[in-house]
């Protein structure tokens, strides 16, 4: 069931690419700190956060003010008490598990390594890629917005090509705009340089 | 009316040019994407959710079935070219289809698959026009418990059968009740989860929280860990079979479908267990035993055909009962949805052009399959060299649009980019998405079908169990629940299968890195 290993011209880059992935590789070994124990068990911070949400969840449903509106014997909080209650559960049982050992599996994946640490940086600039592109849908119209998002997108997962990028970008983006607004009757704002074309 | 005669009309359907077309590209866009790396089906048809605005359901369903099949055609492609299997029911393509194309024999093993799938995707969809109607009949007069009594079971399973953690797959499933229960309740109009905001009243739409998940946590993890060179693919020649592969591998493709057609009918995971099982049977029954482990033709044609019939099964419950055992039921249920259509028992009587038509594309789709695959191929190959980061550049551009597309409102991306990160994080930490997709999709449902057999039982629990039908789910509920403790109970059987006691071992441990479970990866 497991992934026989890539070709050997992969196997330099990366010492194990498929098996134990329940195991971390990308934890250094250097014991007894408390810095090396937190991110061996950053995992609890999931157990935490599930935690919020639950305690979230639960004072939302109890905070409801149902004496008007209640219709059959189950009324708008039982549901939702239910679901507060499991996810405070959950952290717990989940904690303990992390506590005992337990570690979820990361996910694998065709494009994925996971015998290196993971890459913040690209993550943010894609987000912030996404957050910019979507803040400028409403000012610059749809296909100039788009365009930015996959030449942004592009340029931060590692693509540096300057005369390609540009023009696959503003083809895709022009090209969808066309298929949902004029085709498929799915109404995307055109923004100024619809209004000059 | 019989099920021929509802099958012919459903021809009448599918065989007009536009949903002609519509199959085609479904059929097209689906092993494309397929084949591209880190986009499975999930993610196909979630991010082509939002022509579902534009099209008529009858034909965004064909369109949907085709990128059903297509992909998991794809898929197979992938794992023989290129040995890094995303989707789980490629996995065991991988075992025997990757040594065969590194010994010179790829293009016979992606024939074995292409006919494989033809195979499997016939005889699945030809019990589908069997059984459908029946369990739609039996189920008909089902009421609120009965309703109820199946999406708990959905739940269950999709937490203790998928992935390797219970827990973890549990608290997944509650993050997606959570989410669905964002908005005005729907029986009194209470504001719950909103916190004030008349953006949330409206509740998140499924179309965000699908493309969120899939799409844009995937393409984030992939963007968190890309490879700084991608695998070379094997490259390949047109398929092609000679006699003697022939005469090796009718059987296999014969034998698939009855493996894979029941497992994808049940909430066990779709394609994973059938595809192992099968390669465990062919390898049993197998002349050439030498081979295997070096390419194996046999290997590969089994298992495929199994995965195409597990499609097959899979939409049995989905359209009979409204029971999603995979990622792509679940959704295109959320599609449904979208439609304001309930799949159900009933959906057979009050659908029945949309349902027929449907039906009736997947032979369409088969042929179309099998027809442009086998020629194709090499082109297909060719998608694997694809610059990744325009591939995951791409996905986060459709997602935006998909999201966009929803109501045409900025904050959607930003809610989008957040459950997005929340994806992010579940695949960092082993949570599988699929069960949080069908809390988002099942939750709503669920509750409002509790609540109405509460009601009709005037508040008493047992009101929930007077229907033989739900005493019957509600046993295997609480059988899945059970099963490790009474598999420790039971006596070990030292002459099981040897792929058996495996396959079902895998959701209990819940730190045995054991097998690779991408289940929640089919994405």
């Amino acid at each position: 069931m497991t992934t026989p290993p890539t070709p050997a011209s992969e196997s330099g880059a990366q010492p194990s690419p498929s098996p134990a992935p329940g195991t971390r590789p990308t934890t250094p070994r250097t014991p007894r700190t408390a810095r090396s124990w937190l991110r061996d068990h950053s995992e609890l911070g999931v157990g935490a956060l599930l935690l919020a949400l639950g305690v979230l969840v639960l004072t939302d449903a109890l905070t409801m003010d149902v004496d008007i509106t209640q219709r059959g014997p189950v009324g708008p909080k039982t549901v939702p008490v239910v679901v507060g209650i499991g996810l405070l559960l959950v952290a717990v049982l989940l904690t303990v598990d992390v506590l005992r050992g337990g570690r979820g599996q990361a996910e694998t994946g065709e494009d994925v390594d996971l015998g290196e640490p993971a890459d913040w940086r690209t993550v943010l600039l894609l987000s912030g890629v996404f957050l910019g592109s979507a803040v400028l849908i409403d000012p610059l119209g749809f296909p100039a917005a788009g365009a930015l998002l996959f030449w942004g997108a592009a340029y931060a997962l590692g693509s540096r090509r300057v005369d390609r990028d540009p023009l696959i970008a503003a083809v895709l983006s022009l090209a969808t705009y066309a298929l949902f607004d004029k085709l498929l009757g799915v109404p995307l704002p055109g923004g100024p340089l619809m209004g000059v074309l | 009316m019989n099920a021929l005669d509802s099958l012919l009309d459903g021809f009448g359907t599918a065989l007009t040019p536009l949903n002609l077309l519509w199959a085609a590209v479904g059929v097209l866009l689906g092993t494309a994407i397929g084949v591209l790396p880190g986009i499975g089906p999930a993610m196909a048809v979630a991010l082509l959710l939002p022509v579902t605005y534009g099209l008529d359901p009858t034909g965004a369903f064909i369109m949907f079935a085709g990128i059903y099949y297509g992909a998991m055609f794809g898929g197979s492609t992938t794992s023989i070219l290129l040995n890094t299997p995303g989707e789980s029911a490629a996995v065991v393509a991988a075992m025997e289809g990757n040594p065969m194309a590194k010994s010179g024999r790829g293009a016979q093993a992606l024939a074995a698959a292409a006919v494989g799938h033809f195979a499997g995707g016939m005889v699945g969809t030809l019990l589908l026009v069997a059984l459908a109607p029946t369990v739609a009949d039996l189920a008909v007069d089902i009421g609120a418990p009965d309703y109820f009594a199946i999406m708990v079971l959905a739940f269950i399973a999709v937490t203790s059968v998928l992935g390797s953690s219970r827990i973890r797959g549990l608290a997944s499933l509650l993050i997606g009740l959570t989410i669905g229960l964002i908005g005005l309740d729907q029986m009194t109009g209470q504001q719950r989860l909103t916190f004030g905001s008349l953006h949330l009243a409206d509740g998140v739409d499924v179309v965000i929280v699908a493309v969120g998940l899939f799409a844009i946590g995937e393409a984030l993890w992939v963007a968190a860990h890309l490879r700084r060179r991608p695998p070379e693919p094997i490259p390949v020649g047109r398929p092609w079979l000679g006699r003697a592969d022939l005469r090796r591998t009718w059987k296999s493709w014969a034998r698939g479908p009855f493996i894979g057609f029941p497992f994808g009918a049940i909430p066990a995971g779709g394609a994973e267990i059938p595809t192992f099982l099968s390669y465990v049977t062919e390898k049993r029954l197998s002349k050439h035993k030498d081979e295997w482990g070096k390419g194996a033709i046999e290997g590969v044609a089994g298992p495929e055909s199994a995965a195409s019939a597990s499609a097959a099964g899979t939409l049995v419950s989905m359209l009979t009962l409204g029971l999603p055992t995979t990622a792509v039921a679940a959704v295109m249920l959320a599609a449904f949805q979208q439609y304001g259509i309930q799949p159900g028992p009933l959906l057979f009587e009050r659908e029945p052009d949309l349902v027929w038509g449907l039906i009736a594309s997947l032979f369409v789709g088969m042929v179309l399959l099998l027809a442009l695959n086998l020629p194709l191929a090499p082109v297909w190959a060719k998608l694997l060299r694809v610059p990744r980061p325009y591939l995951y550049a791409g996905i986060m551009f459709f997602a935006a649009v998909g999201a966009y597309a929803v109501g045409g409102e900025v904050i959607d991306l930003v809610l989008l980019l957040v459950i997005g990160l929340i994806g992010f994080g579940m695949r960092r930490y082993g949570l599988p998405v699929l069960p949080a997709v069908i809390g988002v999709i099942l939750g709503p449902a669920a509750e409002q079908q509790l609540r109405r057999a509460l009601q009709i039982s005037d508040g008493r629990v047992t009101g929930l169990v007077n229907t033989p039908f739900s005493v019957t789910v509600y046993a295997v509920v609480v059988l899945l629940l059970a099963w490790p403790l009474l598999r420790k109970a039971l006596p070990r059987r030292t002459t099981a299968p040897a792929g058996a006691p495996e396959a079902s071992e895998a959701p209990e441990a819940s730190e045995t890195p054991g097998p690779r479970t991408p289940s929640d990866r089919g994405v």
